[in-house]
């Protein structure tokens, strides 16, 4: 192992000369001491040192620098180096400068609200365009990418079947159980029954499964048309002639447009099988009995209030996913960003929108 | 320390790498020698990266033995590994900078994770030169990795990889993707910071000018085995179709004659 560096004062003649290894690795409190050196000094005398590199290099530089000392005692090898060392000495900064908190806040708030309404422009903008495609496609049906969107069907829908399943299942269980518990207190556990069949239709199938849709699907839309834009893939697409909108949003889009119901709606009936198991071991009521009470106490038009909102839901998060996915830029960093930001606009406009039509549908009377 | 020049610094004998069935390399016998710059070419998929990622420890070989600065590194104590991974630094090929950290950041992260008692005004001021010295213009320090050009990620990427004044350096295609003018700029800086650091370098390249203009020797890289090993004249003397036709096609006979020409004005420069 090298000597720590060192240095030592000749005494009188203002020479300090140095000794040991001036390395990374042996520098050791030599900064902090060199900065603390209080005389007078007009020599560094390097001659004894074993061996130097750059940090060594450069607290020499700085130290004779501030002292305007002369360096002695160097082989042409470490004299080059230092030399080097000296010429990199250039006010550098580290960080980007800060202002100060309040503007940064004031600017960060601006920022994310012109953000935001440029978002939302750009979806509104983003949604023409989707509908233009679709027309054009319905025009042309030639130009429908039939093999594509079966493909997204299957891993929209089919490969969803499972989770979505298990998740309502589930859901169907919990809504059950907290509702006998609770309606136990009045001594009606037997309107439990109620709860299952009409918060399941009307409300919960449709949206956890949107949830799920959304975090499935509209993420990898985002991350799939992301990442093709950052290998200019789709820039490839757009000069052989084949329109992006078509070839990918549209398939997608549909996926998502046809495959909400049918998924919200098995999604609802599994839930009710799953509140139907559980009202079946808590509380005592057999499967028949079960059934008969859903179909007098659940009216047609929950499934309808259901079934018209899932298509919409469908829409909102395959063009948000596709939307975002098609905003990338320059940046890898960006598909992870922009894959977050499509799951949080879907599930966020599926809530406001699921809102405005329990408005409409109460006003239109399907209560 | 004693720092010999000609000492081997690299030694690899018998390595075998393989990714499920695809072998990659078969005994592959490999030295770089302390103190010069060591190009490594092949043809695609040769496994020039595969062979740096070996060296450095990213990837684990099937056999082998592998010595860099005299000491095993395959199956080592983390504690153990971490002293030989001071001592060199890497460039990988696209600069893997760290994105949430400015380049002059990125210069201190070796240094803080390795001597963590480095004052920070020192930290800095370390940063400060070696972003200079990598070639880049001052006002680069506090930019991020996105605001930078390929070429300026190359030479931020160099600055982190001297960060630690490594006695060895890697370097993964550090002209690819570069203009002529700023490859020309990057072999310059390459071999004035070798001379100046007394660097050994370990240099994967495909660029024919680099070889001519930089390294002191070359490596091939074929039939998953170093086929030779030597300066280019000395390759040129071995009857390998793959070195004939590397050197010897068209872009080889355009390398050697710049060089030609170079040195032609050289002397001519000389003679006025």
């Amino acid at each position: 192992m090298s000597a720590m560096a060192d240095f030592s004062e000749e005494q009188g003649a203002g020479t300090l000369r140095f000794s040991g290894s001036l390395t990374l690795a042996c520098i050791g409190d030599l900064d902090d001491r060199l900065r603390a050196w209080p005389g007078e000094v007009k020599a560094l005398d390097l001659s004894g040192i074993e061996h130097i590199d750059t940090v060594g290099a450069w607290l020499v530089h700085r130290f004779a620098d501030t002292h305007g000392a002369r360096v002695e005692g160097l082989d042409p090898d470490s004299a080059h180096l230092l030399e080097q060392v000296g010429n990199a000495d250039q006010p550098v900064s580290v960080r980007p400068e800060y202002t100060n908190s309040f503007s940064r806040v004031v600017g960060e708030i601006g920022t994310a609200v012109v953000e935001s309404g440029r978002t939302l422009y750009g979806l509104l903008g983003f949604l023409g365009g989707t509908t233009i495609a679709f027309a054009t496609v319905i025009r042309h049906p030639s130009r429908f990418r039939f093999n594509a969107t079966v493909h997204r069907f299957e891993v929209v829908g089919v490969s969803a079947l499972g989770i979505i399943g298990l998740m309502s299942f589930l859901i169907g269980i919990v809504i059950a159980q907290q509702g006998a518990v609770q309606l136990r207190q009045f001594g009606a556990e037997v309107l439990t029954i109620n709860l299952i069949g009409r918060i399941t239709l009307r409300e919960l199938g449709v949206l956890m499964t949107a949830i799920m849709v959304a975090g499935r699907s509209g993420s990898a839309f985002a991350a799939q048309l992301g990442t093709m834009k950052l290998t200019e893939e789709i820039d490839a697409m757009r000069t052989i002639g084949v329109s992006p909108m078509e070839a990918l949003v549209v398939p997608r889009t549909l996926a998502t447009i046809v495959l909400m119901p049918l998924l919200g709606f098995y999604s609802s009936l599994i839930a009710i099988i799953g509140g139907g198991l559980l009202c079946w071991a808590s509380l005592h009521i057999p499967p028949v009995t079960f059934i008969e009470r859903i179909r007098e106490v659940v009216p047609i038009t929950d499934l309808y209030v259901g079934l018209v909102k899932a298509p919409v839901f469908g829409a909102i998060i395959g063009i948000a996913g596709c939307f975002q996915g098609m905003q990338v830029e320059s940046d890898a960093e960006q598909v992870g960003l922009r894959t977050t930001a499509a799951v949080v606009q879907a599930i966020f406009l599926v809530i406001v929108l699921d809102a405005f039509f329990a408005v409409f549908f109460t006003w239109i009377g399907w209560i | 320390m004693a720092r010999i020049k000609g000492e081997p610094i690299i030694s690899v004998h018998g390595l075998k790498t393989s990714f499920g069935d695809h072998v990659i390399h078969e005994n592959l016998d490999l030295e770089v020698r302390r103190g010069e710059i060591l190009g490594v070419v092949g043809g695609s998929g040769t496994g020039k990266s595969v062979l740096m990622r070996t060296i450095i420890g990213l990837q684990i070989p099937d056999a082998g033995e592998i010595r860099v600065f005299g000491e095993p590194t395959i199956g080592r104590e983390e504690t153990e590994a971490i002293e030989i991974r001071k001592r060199w630094g890497v460039l990988f090929q696209g600069g893997a900078l760290f994105s949430t950290l400015t380049v002059a950041e990125n210069v201190e992260v070796p240094l803080r994770e390795f001597y963590p008692k480095l004052d920070q005004n020192l930290l800095d001021q370390i940063a400060a030169y070696k972003v200079v010295m990598s070639g880049l213009p001052a006002d680069a320090g506090p930019k991020f990795p996105a605001e930078l050009s390929g070429g300026m990620k190359k030479r931020a990427g160099l600055a982190r990889a001297l960060a630690l004044d490594p006695e060895l350096l890697f370097l993964d295609e550090p002209t690819a993707g570069l203009d002529p003018i700023s490859a020309a700029a990057f072999d310059e800086l390459t071999s004035s910071l070798q001379k100046t650091l007394g660097l050994t370098v370990f240099l994967i390249t495909h660029d024919l000018d680099t070889l001519y203009a930089i390294c002191d020797r070359v490596a091939v890289l074929a039939d998953k085995r170093v086929i030779g090993v030597g300066t280019i004249p000395e390759l040129l003397a071995m009857d390998h179709p793959w070195i004939q036709e590397y050197f010897n096609g068209p872009r080889g006979r355009a390398a050697t004659a710049t060089l030609e020409r170079d040195r032609a004005r050289e002397q001519a420069g000389t003679k006025d």
